[in-house]
């Protein structure tokens, strides 16, 4: 069972019930549950939707499965009228490494989730919401599962929600192991039976989703923050955070540091200080070497460069991403070849198989960088690689294929010359992965 | 959709709104290369080949999901764009096998062309490539997997164009594959394979060799084939079909049969048929010398022996016993000019009008019915385009398939809206908006019941209000096609065609079975009518031409197929002339019939007929000879030469010296040299080398000038078919350049239908048969037997 | 009683399956959790779960196989009654999955995706798993093992031996 952590700089909106027990459904009413969806449709069936939209709009809210669109703009863009009827989509697919923050949501405060994804229906005008786990979150299906049963036993789900005259229905669903299935096209074509493969864009969600009708898709940090931000208002939320990226979010810091936890920060809390002050610095006293910021696709930062903001904007100034907020902690005695393989075989082996650059890029990236970690490569290989990732970035069909080039190409950059060493035979850090582990690996 | 402007490479181009911009491209003459795109089938965006630049677009896009944009400006061909193709392609290279020398796509392969044009040519991969084992899916369609491009073309040809759903793509990202419907593991000899209607379309889409063909594969290179553009045989729909030939020591063997180019009648369609089943050309089984029947068995004998037999014969028992006691049966696989000759001969030579053929739909109905009304006959073309469809009877799937691939089509482009009326619960019910379940024979009271007479509608479905509901849906339509099977005929036939002509914007057409039944029976392989439907006592051009006023008993109806052979068994048939059919086979005749019957039979193979015969002339088949044919719709296509077998000669050429050796004047029967008073220039004061003959060639062609220095030149009955048939007299021009032309009918009706005898029966052919001549096809037989195994399968792994 | 005659699934399974496609505007929708619940019950997805998923969503078997075979969880061959599945993604490699999964080789005498003997457990390196935070970490079917160290493996393939772990269904 995941522990909890806390540090004296949280500052918590959406982790304010974790270890609270609010995963029974009187102890979530004691805890302002299921006050947020009532106040908005107190607002009234005319004013409801502009009122919410407003609201979050107001909070400066960005989409926290990695991308950061403003959230309150991707539900204002889906039609008032629609011939077809119009779906909430919750992805909580969570499968970047080095991201586990849903995980503690859906823990922790799962009724957080049914009623954000109540919210979001009622501001775009959706009768049907679905909550979609990953497949190895079952013990977590199991929670959201029961939230939702008691959300209808109480009334709060089904027909004529809190007396409002509206209706509105939760379906939960299970994936079965597949990343892709976290891009929002792909996950709606995985829920509707199909293989995990992502759709062509546009049209966007927005216009055609979900059963060919207009569907929002927000990652469940997200949605889980909006009964938060409807109880204390959109400007009090965007306060919280910096200019253009209201709020705080949870931050997963995991690897080399001496507490590792989430933890909700405010965004544009500093890197160094999320490294050094709450997760307690480096382990055993180690000296770091790199920082991996915001799940494996951002492009790895060096120790030198962690005097930066946590917000979408600032990370993307310093050229790399905010993403998903899992924060990856690398030490002297890493590997930067080895590590770089090991992500590399993450998405060779995840990549849905679509489209030519990804498929054979990935496989070809990782084929490469497997025989320089056995031992077997050349200095035209990092040119090779290289090559490979900067004629897969932006020629995919979809982000992943970006996913997979963008660390490799940091990788590759920033540490040109440990893959030149290695290659001669003088290895920085210590190997991780066995050369029989190499040859076993999928 | 009005046009939207846009700039490509600096070219100012057109386009309807909505249209692709890879399309709009192309028909600009910019090309955009592509492997995972194909026309009409869902978008992919897979392959990222033909990425574009798109001023205001962050990113490269793709030209094949993008539509045209008003102001849009686009580079195609950028350092940038070039170096994304190249990488691509050094991508797909990379677990390539590489083996183009004995790839069956080498010299056809995109892949190829490519990579010839992007110069991927290096590669800087040291590691071994993926490989995987090549797999049979059916006698006729092999996988080569490590070759696969993974572009999802045979996926999406399968499911959305064939609506089999045969192939799926399994496992993912670098594992994935394509894979079919029987996995080995549930499959008796522990291979996979494909549980499908083997019409190979999915080798077609193929942008490589990784989708090969069993009867084409290792045979040849593409380069040393003749591509000879002709039509297929076996069923009405006609497709065009381009066969590649090779010479051997015994003429030219036809290796081939696909429609790479997509141009014809059929666009990207063949099925199985037209595709594998040329092999009966070359079957071992095929005569290829005269035969005549001496001391009671049928022996070699030379073409003078035999042809002065047959014609010494024929001659004397014509004036001995008259022509009334002489049959002729016709094909419905010889071309137009052969059969238009087949009935001249029999009624200027033989004298007779006891001529008919198999016949497998009723045409004197449908152009009876149609008689005065302009352009209500539908074209093929109609299937495609037509908003809203009526199938009454007929499984199109199995008995049309390219009929079947356009309504399919048609209903997936353009949401067409299909109403389909059977007894059987035939597999377009998964395309249409209506299926109407029909009683047993309930046919005949369903055309009543259209027509307005409530009191058979017990008659013609169990469920009333759906018989109803689909009358009302049915009329409400404005351009209605109505395709009708052949289980209508005579007057209920006519009483369908009548409620068809009550909408304004309906068409119709009559589908039938073989390539050119229905120019058989437009050419007048009919006791009771001369070509164009013309009846025998009729007064017309026609019949002058074929002097009725001399000759009295021309001018009445003559003996039809079951007459004659009746007459035969009565010991009334002194002679039966039969080309390019089996009547006996087919009908199940005695051989004792014939027993006091001069038999002259003009066939491939020794049938039940041909066993039979007195003389048997070796003939040459559809792929091995010139002239047109007429599909079920009336689209006349012209047929070229392209396999050829020693010995054999044309039905066309064999009447003719029939009917020299019968001492008829063989210029009145063939209106050949410089009777007609022309004089041929043949190029030479052009250059015959400049090329500019052949262009002139092609232009007297076109304007019937051209010489016909032979009594053999099918052109020479085509010149008087197009003066004389109605409806047939269409621009030359257009079949001269490969283009199929409508038919219009034009036939004054005078016929009672009530009294003609119904002889219609249907081939019966499935997707695996083709009448006798699919007996010879080996590659038919393998797949009737590859059926039958996957039967058994199914239900052994049912129990 | 389940829509399906014959059905080769448990009473509880089949209702729920028949529920199951109700609750969806497409009943094809329900395709990945029953391939996902048909092989927690029988241990993988078999031919015969594959028939009968296919009929119960009028779907081509070839298409049940497509989506099956696309899902890293969902498995055509028998597992050990316990699923070992060691995470080795970079935040648990980090932090020492690879020794776990080593161990774990070690001390049940088998490879990635290989199974003992006796059935009772079966190995897999598997992708991130979502416990990032709390490296490394491993799941035995569904249920969560972090923070591990040999000596805590050890333990817990211990109470799996004795049949008092978890199973998460
Ligand atoms: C390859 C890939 C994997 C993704 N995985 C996830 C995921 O596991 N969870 C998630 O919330 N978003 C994931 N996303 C982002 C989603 O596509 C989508 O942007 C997000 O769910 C939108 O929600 P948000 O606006 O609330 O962030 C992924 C995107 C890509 C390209
Ligand atoms: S980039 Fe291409 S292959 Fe990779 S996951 Fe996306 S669509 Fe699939
Ligand atoms: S043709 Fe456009 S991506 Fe393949």
């Amino acid at each position: 069972m995941p522990t909890l952590v806390s540090h004296p700089d949280e500052v918590k909106v959406v982790s304010r019930r974790f270890g609270m027990g609010a995963s029974d459904i009187d102890r979530y009413l004691e805890l302002d549950g299921y006050k947020a969806v009532q106040l908005a449709l107190s607002q009234g069936p005319d004013q409801m939707a502009d009122w919410i939209i407003n609201v979050m709009k107001a909070s400066g809210l960005r989409g926290r499965g990695g991308a950061g669109f403003p959230t309150g703009m991707k539900w204002s863009f889906v039609p008032k009228q629609s011939p077809k009827p119009k779906y909430v989509l919750v992805n909580g697919d969570e499968s970047e490494p080095g991201t586990c923050k849903d995980h503690v949501i859906f823990l922790h405060d799962p009724h957080s989730v049914v009623e954000g994804t109540m919210i979001a229906g009622l501001a775009i005008g959706a009768k049907l919401g679905f909550i979609y786990l990953r497949g190895e979150y079952r013990y977590l299906l199991k929670n959201v599962e029961k939230a939702v049963a008691d959300a209808y036993a109480r009334g709060f789900l089904g027909k004529n929600i809190f007396g409002s005259g509206v209706d509105f229905d939760i379906v939960t669903q299970t994936g079965a192991g597949a990343y892709e299935v976290g891009e929002e096209s792909a996950l709606m074509e995985s829920l509707e039976g199909k293989r995990g493969v992502p759709r062509i864009k546009p049209p966007f969600p927005a216009v055609v989703g979900l059963y060919g009708g207009p569907t929002v898709i927000n990652n469940a940090e997200t949605i889980a923050n909006a009964p938060h931000i409807l109880l204390m208002g959109g400007e009090a939320y965007a306060k919280l955070g910096t200019e253009r990226n209201g709020g705080t979010r949870l931050f997963g810091i995991s690897g080399h540091v001496e507490r590792p936890g989430v933890y909700e920060l405010p965004m544009g809390y500093k890197l160094r200080d999320a490294i050094y002050k709450v997760a307690g610095g480096i382990k055993d006293g180690k000296k770091l070497k790199a920082v991996v910021p915001g799940g494996s696709s951002c492009p790895v930062l060096t120790a030198d460069e962690i005097d930066v903001g946590l917000d979408f904007d600032q990370m993307a100034k310093a050229g790399t991403m905010l993403g998903s907020g899992g924060i990856v902690v690398l030490d002297e005695t890493v590997s930067i070849p080895e590590f770089a393989m090991r992500v590399i075989s993450f998405y060779q082996h995840e990549s849905c198989g679509w489209c030519i650059p990804c498929r054979e890029g990935t496989d070809w990236i990782k084929k490469t960088l497997t025989r320089v970690h056995a031992g077997g490569g050349t200095r035209k290989d990092i040119d090779n690689v290289q090559y490979l990732a900067e004629n897969m970035m932006g020629r995919t069909f979809c982000p992943l294929g970006d996913a997979a080039a963008m660390p490799t190409l940091g990788f590759v950059k920033k540490f040109r010359k440990e893959f030149e060493d290695y290659i001669d035979g003088h290895r920085a850090g210590t190997n991780l992965i066995t050369l029989d582990q190499l040859v076993g690996a999928h | 959709m009005p046009d939207v402007t846009l700039t490509v490479d600096g070219k100012q181009i057109t386009a309807p709104a909505g249209t692709l911009l890879i399309e709009a491209c192309k028909a600009a003459g910019i090309e955009i290369p592509a492997f995972c795109y194909y026309p009409g089938l869902s978008l992919q965006a897979a392959c990222r080949m033909c990425v574009v630049r798109i001023e205001k677009m962050p990113k490269l896009a793709t030209a094949c999901t993008t539509t045209v944009a008003e102001g849009m400006v686009v580079q195609t061909e950028t350092p940038e764009i070039v170096q994304a193709r190249k990488a691509t392609l050094q991508l797909l290279l990379g677990n390539h096998p590489l083996d183009c020398p004995v790839c069956d796509a080498g010299g056809e392969c995109e892949l190829q062309d490519m990579t010839f044009k992007y110069g991927a040519a290096s590669s800087f991969y040291a590691e071994p490539k993926n490989h995987r084992e090549e797999q049979q899916w059916s006698p006729v369609v092999y996988f080569d997997r490590p070759r696969c491009i993974l572009c999802y073309r045979c996926v999406r040809m399968c499911g959305e164009g064939m609506d089999v759903f045969a192939l799926g793509i399994q496992n993912r990202g670098s594992s994935a594959v394509i894979a079919p419907n029987v996995p080995a593991h549930l499959s008796p000899d522990q291979l996979a394979h494909v549980d499908c209607e083997q019409c190979g379309m999915c080798i077609d889409a193929c942008p490589v060799g990784a989708l090969t063909s069993g009867t084409y594969r290792y045979k040849t290179r593409p380069w040393e084939m003749n591509h000879v553009a002709t039509v297929c045989t076996h069923c009405g729909d006609g497709c065009k079909t381009t066969l590649g030939v090779r010479s051997t020591s015994s003429g030219a063997e036809i290796v081939r049969g696909d429609n790479r180019d997509k141009s014809g009648i059929n666009g990207d369609f063949l099925c199985n048929k037209g595709r594998y089943a040329f092999d009966f050309a070359n079957h071992e089984g095929r005569i290829t010398q005269p035969l005549v029947r001496k001391d009671g068995t049928l022996q070699p004998a030379s073409w003078e022996e035999a042809l002065s037999v047959a014609g010494s014969r024929l001659k004397e028992l014509r004036d001995s016993r008259g022509g009334a006691a002489l049959g002729v049966v016709g094909s419905n696989r010889i071309t137009n000019e052969e059969a238009y000759l087949l009935q001249k001969f029999a009624r200027t030579v033989l004298g007779t009008n006891n001529i008919d053929h198999h016949r497998t739909a009723d045409y004197v109905a449908f152009a009876q019915a149609l008689a005065g009304h302009a352009d209500r006959a539908a074209s093929l073309h109609d299937t495609l385009k037509a908003p809203a469809v009526l199938v009454v009877g007929g499984d199109p799937t199995t008995q049309a398939p390219a009929t079947a691939w356009n309504l399919r089509s048609n209903v997936r482009q353009n949401r067409a809206r299909l109403y389909l009326a059977n007894v059987e619960p035939i597999k377009l019910r998964r395309q249409a908006k209506g299926f109407l379940q029909l009683a047993p024979y309930g046919y005949n009271a369903l055309a009543a019941y259209l027509a307005g007479d409530e009191a058979a509608a017990a008659a013609a479905a169990a469920d009333h209000a759906a018989l109803a509901s689909f009358r009302e849906a049915v009329k409400a339509e404005q351009d209605l096609l109505i395709l009708i099977g052949a289980e209508l005929r005579g007057a209920e036939l006519k009483r369908l065609i009548e409620f068809g002509l009550s909408i304004p914007g309906a068409k119709l057409a009559l589908l039938a079975d073989y390539v050119n039944s229905r120019g058989a029976a437009d050419m007048g392989l009919l006791p009771d009518m001369l070509p164009g439907y013309t009846p025998v006592g009729s007064q017309s051009a026609l019949a002058t031409e074929y002097g009725a006023g001399t000759q009295p008993e021309l001018t009445k109806p003559g003996m039809d197929l079951l007459e004659i052979f009746d007459a035969a068994a009565r010991g009334n048939l002194a002679a039966l002339y039969v080309v390019g059919s089996n009547p006996v086979g087919r009908l199940g005749i005695d051989p004792a019939t014939l027993k006091d019957t001069f038999v002259v039979v003009q066939e491939m193979f020794l049938t039940e007929t041909a066993a039979l015969a007195d003389v048997v002339f070796p003939a040459a088949n559809l792929y091995e000879k010139g002239g047109s044919v007429t599909n079920s719709y009336g689209d006349l296509q012209l047929v070229s030469k392209a396999g050829d077998t020693a010995g054999v000669r044309s039905d066309f050429e064999l009447i003719v010296r029939v009917a020299d050796k019968m001492g008829a004047d063989v210029r009145k029967l063939v209106p050949f040299g410089t009777s007609t008073g022309l004089r041929a220039d043949m190029g030479q004061t052009r250059g015959a080398q400049s090329g500019e003959a052949d262009r002139h060639a092609i232009w007297l062609a076109a304007n019937n000038l051209e010489p016909r220095l032979s009594p053999f030149d099918p052109f020479a009955i085509l010149d008087e078919v197009q003066r004389l048939v109605p409806g047939y007299n269409v621009l030359r021009l257009q079949l001269l350049s490969g283009n199929d032309q409508h038919l219009s009918p034009a036939t004054p009706a005078t016929v009672d239908l009530s009294q003609r005898r119904d002889l219609v029966s249907p081939s019966g052919d499935s997707l695996f048969t083709s009448g006798t001549l699919g007996r010879y096809s080996s590659m038919l037989g393998d797949l009737q037997r590859n059926q039958a195994q996957q039967l058994v399968q199914i239900h052994t792994a049912a129990d | 009683m389940s829509n399906v005659a014959n059905t080769i699934f448990s009473p509880e399974l089949a209702a729920r399956f028949d529920h199951l496609v109700t609750l969806y505007p497409v009943k094809r929708s329900a395709l990945v959790p029953m391939l996902l619940y048909a092989q927690d019950e029988i241990g993988y997805v078999s031919d015969a779960a594959v028939s009968e998923i296919a009929q119960r969503l009028s779907l081509e078997e070839l298409d049940v196989r497509n989506v099956l075979s696309y899902y890293s969880m969902l498995r055509t061959k028998p597992a050990g009654k316990y699923n070992v599945q060691v995470c080795t993604n970079i935040s648990c490699m980090l932090r020492g999955g690879y020794t776990v999964l080593e161990h774990c080789k070690q001390q049940l005498g088998i490879g990635h995706k290989e199974v003992t003997p006796d059935g009772l457990f079966s190995l897999e390196e598997v992708e991130c798993i979502g416990a990032c935070c709390w490296a490394p970490a491993m799941q035995v079917n569904y249920d969560f093992h972090d923070d591990l160290t040999p000596e805590k493996v050890d333990v817990v393939l211990e109470m799996y031996r004795k049949g008092q772990g978890k199973d998460v269904k």
